[in-house]
């Protein structure tokens, strides 16, 4: 078999690849916009200037730069990721008081591992060791909208503060909109089945050692950068079109500061919409270019990437729907405040 | 043998299957593969991220899927 072959040497090299690896990145990384303007100039013989030259720049340019920031980062979170896990968060998280219990549930959502397929065990297992409904939100609001595919697509396409921004606020809604469900007291409405689930001890975290935790480290990046590659060209191509052929200011009527109505309504539009940040960032950057306010596009990546019906259907075999109305009602308006907020500010 | 896949529909439980099947017949086992979807009998587990790994009634692996070699390795001692 071609894959005893290829693990057996697999695991002495691990270790070091990184090593090997990493100046490569630097190297090309480094080199990207020379490289890019030697294949449009040089190779293409295309004229610099023309909507055409520019959209192929854009997009020759800024898909490995996405690509490669992606796998860096990836590798890394990845390796932090295997320190952390649902089942030593709970622990965490067990007997935390309201507001404490959010604030940690929110912060902790960003580094545990998450994919929406398992929300519901999840959700059941925090339900089943009594940490209260609130907290649970909190997590599962913070988790799916602030991943690290997230936060490089967008420090690689708007710059450190704009990922600050989304990370920050990101937490203050997923802390305030759980704390907000916690106080409301809405245990009715979730499915009663839930609470008649007996705890099951759970099985022994596997043993890593560091050479394991690398490994592990690459198959996150295989796993995740295989998944949204498609999106990322996608989107940078959608972004390119936008880039190169829409006018300066065109957004600014619809999407701009003025239309205050652009808000909510871009929320309301993010809600339905299901895209992964890797499809919808690269294309909300090139809506800003073109006059879209900070805030308002802030607020429609976050429905979009945060509010997903997918994940709202799978919810609904624990909660009731006046429970998901509300969550997303929370949720949603806390996104709005944020919305108004930036466009106010900048 | 029994050997239960942990899983509700995604699809790295269906990736873990088939990695579980391969193995088994590398191997040669005489096990019988079967996937459990019931989120109230996953739960019985204690596991709370899918897929799973199950063999004998305790849990292998979880919220991962290992390759064939690895659970080759499992499944052989």
């Amino acid at each position: 078999m071609s894959d005893n072959s290829f693990s057996i040497s697999n695991r002495n090299i691990s270790k070091f690849l990184p090593l090997l690896l990493l100046p490569i990145w630097f190297l090309l990384y480094s080199n990207l916009q020379w490289l890019t303007d030697k294949l449009v100039n040089d190779v293409f013989g295309l004229t610099a200037g023309t909507h055409l030259t520019e959209t192929l720049r854009f997009f020759i340019f800024e898909v490995p730069k996405v690509l490669m920031l992606l796998a860096l980062i990836i590798f890394f979170v990845g390796i932090i990721r295997t320190y952390f896990s649902p089942e030593r968060t709970r622990k965490a998280l067990e007997g935390k008081s309201l507001f404490t219990g959010n604030i940690m549930a929110a912060s902790l959502g960003i580094v545990t591992p998450f994919c929406s397929c398992s929300a519901i065990p999840l959700f059941l297992g925090f339900i089943e060791s009594g940490i209260p409904l609130g907290v649970t939100f909190s997590f599962l609001i913070a988790a799916p909208m602030i991943n690290e595919v997230a936060i490089v697509l967008l420090f690689g396409l708007f710059g450190w503060k704009t990922a600050l921004i989304y990370v920050v606020t990101g937490l203050i809604i997923a802390i305030t909109a759980g704390w907000v469900i916690g106080r409301l007291h809405l245990e009715k409405w979730v499915e009663p089945w839930v609470y008649e689930l007996k705890a099951a001890d759970h099985p022994e975290d596997e043993k890593l050692t560091f050479g394991k935790r690398i490994k592990l480290g690459f198959e996150a990046v295989k796993e995740i950068v295989g998944k949204v590659w498609i999106y990322v060209m996608i989107g940078i191509a959608v972004g390119a079109g936008v880039h190169g052929y829409v006018p300066q200011d065109f957004m600014s009527s619809f999407m701009g500061k003025s239309a205050w109505y652009s808000v909510p309504l871009s929320v309301l539009i993010g809600i339905p919409l299901y895209s992964n940040a890797a499809g919808i960032i690269p294309i909300v950057s090139a809506l800003i270019e073109k006059g879209a306010a900070l805030g308002t596009s802030l607020a429609f990546m976050m429905s979009v990437i945060g509010l997903s019906l997918p994940e709202m259907i799978i919810l609904r075999k624990v909660l009731k729907l006046p429970l998901i109305f509300t969550f997303i009602g929370v949720v949603g308006t806390g996104i709005i405040l944020v919305g108004f907020l930036f466009n106010y500010i900048f | 043998m029994e050997i239960k896949i942990l899983g509700t529909g995604c699809s790295n439980c269906k990736n873990l299957e088939k990695a579980t099947r391969e193995a088994v017949a590398e191997l040669n086992l005489d096990a019988n593969v079967v996937k459990e979807e019931d989120i109230v009998k996953i739960m019985g587990y204690g596991v709370m991220r899918t897929p799973a790994l199950v063999v004998d009634e305790k849990v292998l692996v979880y919220g991962r899927v290992p390759s064939v070699k690895e659970i080759k390795e499992m499944l052989s001692k």
